[in-house]
């Protein structure tokens, strides 16, 4: 049941064009930059190799291409996400899924199954230009793995928090609005760190960009996994007992 | 194509639809209070009232779509609250503003709700060319449901409730939207939707609840004020005729007549008669001819669904004030 809200859900996303749109245009600027990447790593090669830890081609061209790639994605997927539950309860279309023999639980899986499909299909898309690097170089691929999996739970991160958002309202703007606010704050929420004296180590564990970063590098923690896990299910929860609660109202 | 659907024996005697004591508040505000009644297999209730009544939120409520405040809503056995998964399983619903995707073509969105309500993949195609015969939305198949025009999203509507074969049907306003001849196929299709399931139909047409439905309930500022068969409604209340005279006379004069209960004076000459039962007008035509009245008009009088409603809604509102 849950997989057929979700291919309802991936569906319905490339009937409109904005799919399409964010797909072409992501592909198109980070394809630029990873041009200009390879560019610089060429200029560079000869400095490179006389360091002593000498860096790879995935840490100079590919690390800091994802970077920009997850910035880029923070503000493009409370667009994707604005529309999943607003959408439905502007249009009056939620009553459908409620009456049908389901559970709430259900239906949000269902819904946020079908944002991570696309998940999978941006990010896949993504990883085919450092897959390409196979065709003149030998990229480290266990970093690659770590990347590509860094990134699907980033956005999978996001998908959940705009899921939520989109849940709380029937206004997709204010939706993609919220979701954007929430993202960027969990981005900078470390950078109070460097202003302040004292310990803050509970809001550098909070920010996504730290987790993100260590996945990046290729080190594979469980306890950036295990942040990201526990922000998913928080968010899909909350998702679950708001619609649970609109019931009531 | 409907007698294919078995009901369990057991439904067919006892109530497929039970609602007892049934509340719902929004806030503080009160849209329904205390609500109780049933409904056995193959009986089609007209849900009456005006706007505001608390009409839509009963359907919501019984569908799932609300949570009741207070009471229990039991559907085949089902409690909505307690087993929902099960309730909802023998529903179908259509809601006030039918939960169509503009996005989607006929097909592909029945196909959709086919496989919500569990239908297995294999006999989606068969279950979605049932319903579109029974809607008459043959023709539409390939269409976006967007570019329909609001009488066939309403049919899609309705084919969405019903592409499970559920034993309950609720229908929130069906006919709204419609043309005159799709009304009358919407009519003939509720009538036999209720030959064997038992249907919940909210409108605010009276004609239609006459046409169509085995019982009326109409409801009032929450509350039902009003439980009977439209049979009984046809038949079984007083006679009055309703007499213009050429003559002012006493009304005295015509209480004096024989099988006449109550007068009611509407204005000079004109008068409504209230016969006992049984009685025929006879000697009021007789009276008139020998004291010269020069009766000109002689109207028997049958109280309409319509009397009734305006008469309830309105003489309680009268009380309250």
């Amino acid at each position: 049941m849950i997989w057929v809200i979700a291919k309802r859900e991936l569906f319905a996303m490339f009937l409109s064009p904005l799919a399409w749109v964010i797909l072409a245009v992501i592909q198109i600027l980070l394809g630029y930059m990873f041009l200009t990447n390879l560019d610089n790593f060429f200029l560079l090669q000869p400095q490179l190799m006389q360091l002593a830890n000498t860096p790879g081609v995935t840490d100079v061209v590919i690390t800091p291409l994802m970077q920009v790639a997850a910035i880029i994605l923070l503000m493009i997927m409370p667009l994707l996400t604005m529309r999943s539950i607003a959408e439905e309860k502007r249009n009056r279309t939620l009553s459908l899924l409620i009456s049908s023999p389901l559970s709430m639980s259900e239906i949000v899986l269902g819904k946020y199954l079908g944002l991570l499909l696309f998940v999978v299909i941006l990010v896949s898309m993504l990883m085919l230009m450092p897959l390409s690097l196979y065709l003149g170089t030998s990229p480290d691929g266990g970093k690659l793995l770590s990347i590509y999996l860094g990134m699907l739970l980033l956005l999978g991160t996001f998908a959940a928090i705009g899921l939520y958002l989109s849940s709380l309202t029937e206004n997709q703007t204010i939706a993609a609005i919220s979701t954007f606010g929430v993202l960027l704050m969990l981005w900078i929420i470390d950078w109070i760190g460097g202003s302040l004296d004292g310990d803050h180590s509970i809001l550098t564990y909070l920010s996504l960009l730290e987790h993100h970063q260590s996945m990046l590098e290729g080190v594979f923690n469980t306890s950036d996994i295990a942040y990201y896990l526990l922000l998913i299910t928080a968010f899909l929860v909350l998702t679950i007992r708001q619609l649970d609660r609109e019931r009531l109202l | 194509m409907i007698s294919a659907i078995k009901i369990p024996g057991e439904f067919m005697t006892e109530a497929l639809v039970q609602v007892e004591n049934l509340s719902r508040y929004y806030q503080n505000n009160c849209a329904i209070s205390h609500l109780s009644f049933s409904l056995k297999a193959g009986e089609v209730l007209g849900f009456l009232g005006p706007n505001g009544a608390g009409k839509s939120t009963t359907m919501q409520v019984i569908s799932g779509n609300l949570a009741p405040s207070e009471g229990e809503v039991t559907i085949a056995g089902h409690d909505i609250i307690e087993a929902p998964r099960e309730a909802k399983r023998n529903l179908g619903y259509l809601p006030e503003h039918p939960p169509v995707y503009r996005d989607a073509c006929v097909d592909e969105y029945l196909g959709y709700c086919a496989r919500l309500h569990r239908i297995p993949r294999a006999r989606v195609p068969q279950a979605v060319d049932r319903v579109k015969q029974q809607c008459g939305l043959e023709q539409a198949g390939n269409r976006l449901i967007g570019n329909l025009s609001k009488g066939y999203q309403q049919r899609i509507g309705i084919a969405q409730a019903i592409i499970h074969d559920p034993p309950v049907v609720i229908l929130d306003e069906p006919t709204v939207g419609l043309d005159p001849i799709q009304i009358r196929e919407i009519r003939e299709l509720i009538r036999s939707l209720g030959s064997e399931r038992s249907v919940i139909l909210s409108t605010h047409i009276l004609s239609e609840v006459q046409a169509t439905c085995d019982r009326v309930q109409i409801i009032r500022a929450g509350e039902l004020i009003y439980n009977a068969t439209t049979e009984s409604l046809n038949q079984g209340h007083e006679h009055s005729v309703r007499i213009a005279l050429r003559k002012d006379i006493d009304h005295e004069q015509l209480f004096a007549i024989d099988g006449v209960d109550h007068v009611d004076a509407i204005d000079a000459g004109r008068f409504r008669l209230f016969l006992a039962p049984g009685a025929n007008p006879d000697a009021l035509l007789a009276a008139s001819v020998q004291q010269g009245w020069g009766l000109y008009e002689l109207i028997p009088e049958q109280q309409s669904l319509e009397d009734l409603f305006i008469e309830l809604t309105h003489t309680e509102e009268a009380a309250r004030q």
